[in-house]
């Protein structure tokens, strides 16, 4: 052989995902309170049936993300947030 | 005297910073709805609280029907007092026909911070519009 066995070639080049670090907002940004009256902000964190989203999805640290809970929580029982619906977004 | 009893005694009664929203039903007229703070206010201010901040939201529609009523007036009051105020306030909406939904939380000292952050803001907005 010719070639060298250690290089493989490929007819298209490989694509390598550059994976995106997540990082917290609330760490980068320095939040350290979430407010329960501002539902725009917490929509964030929601899916488009109004559940809480994953950490491993929006990358928010554990202590925030209890945080965000108690909000939504919150926010849902005063009527600002639904507790069920579709198409939230 | 240590620190730690001073901080721990229950005869010493400990002055909290809460935040309580309320939701009334549509229907009343804005006399009414003035009547319903007034008397809200005066049961914080008649047991030794201090009210520090009010905001009107007024009327808002609902995320979903709570009393077969899809909106509501909304109020918030921001206030500073002993715990046990807290109960009898919470006795008093209960009883209420007006008060279709209510919430009151203990501010911890971030929120605090954030309160007054956001009252300073709400503020000088209030100027901006006035200029």
């Amino acid at each position: 052989m010719a070639q060298n066995p250690n290089e493989i070639r490929y007819l298209t080049p490989p694509t390598v995902e550059i994976k995106k670090k997540k990082f917290c907002r609330f760490r980068k940004n320095r939040i350290k309170y979430i407010d329960y009256k501002d539902p725009e902000f917490l929509k964030k964190f929601l899916n488009e049936q109004g559940k809480i989203l994953p950490r491993r999805v929006t990358g928010t640290s554990l202590k925030f993300q209890r945080k965000i809970a108690t909000a939504v929580k919150r926010a849902r029982h005063i009527a600002l947030l639904p507790y069920v619906t579709d198409l939230l977004k | 005297m240590p620190k730690k009893y001073i901080l721990f005694n229950p005869f010493i009664n400990m002055m909290n910073q809460y935040e309580t929203v309320f939701i009334a039903t549509p229907v009343l007229s804005e006399n009414q709805m003035k009547e319903a703070v007034e008397k809200f206010k005066k049961i914080i201010t008649g047991k030794g609280g201090e009210i520090i901040n009010e905001e009107n939201w007024g009327l808002r529609k609902l995320a979903y029907p709570i009393q077969k009523k899809s909106t509501g007036f909304y109020y918030l009051i921001e206030f500073r007092a002993e715990s046990k105020l807290i109960q009898s306030l919470e006795v008093e909406y209960r009883r209420d026909e007006r008060i279709i939904r209510f919430l009151t939380v203990k501010l911890d000292k971030y929120a605090v911070e954030y309160s007054e952050k956001r009252k300073s803001k709400v503020e000088t907005e209030e100027e901006i519009k006035e200029d």
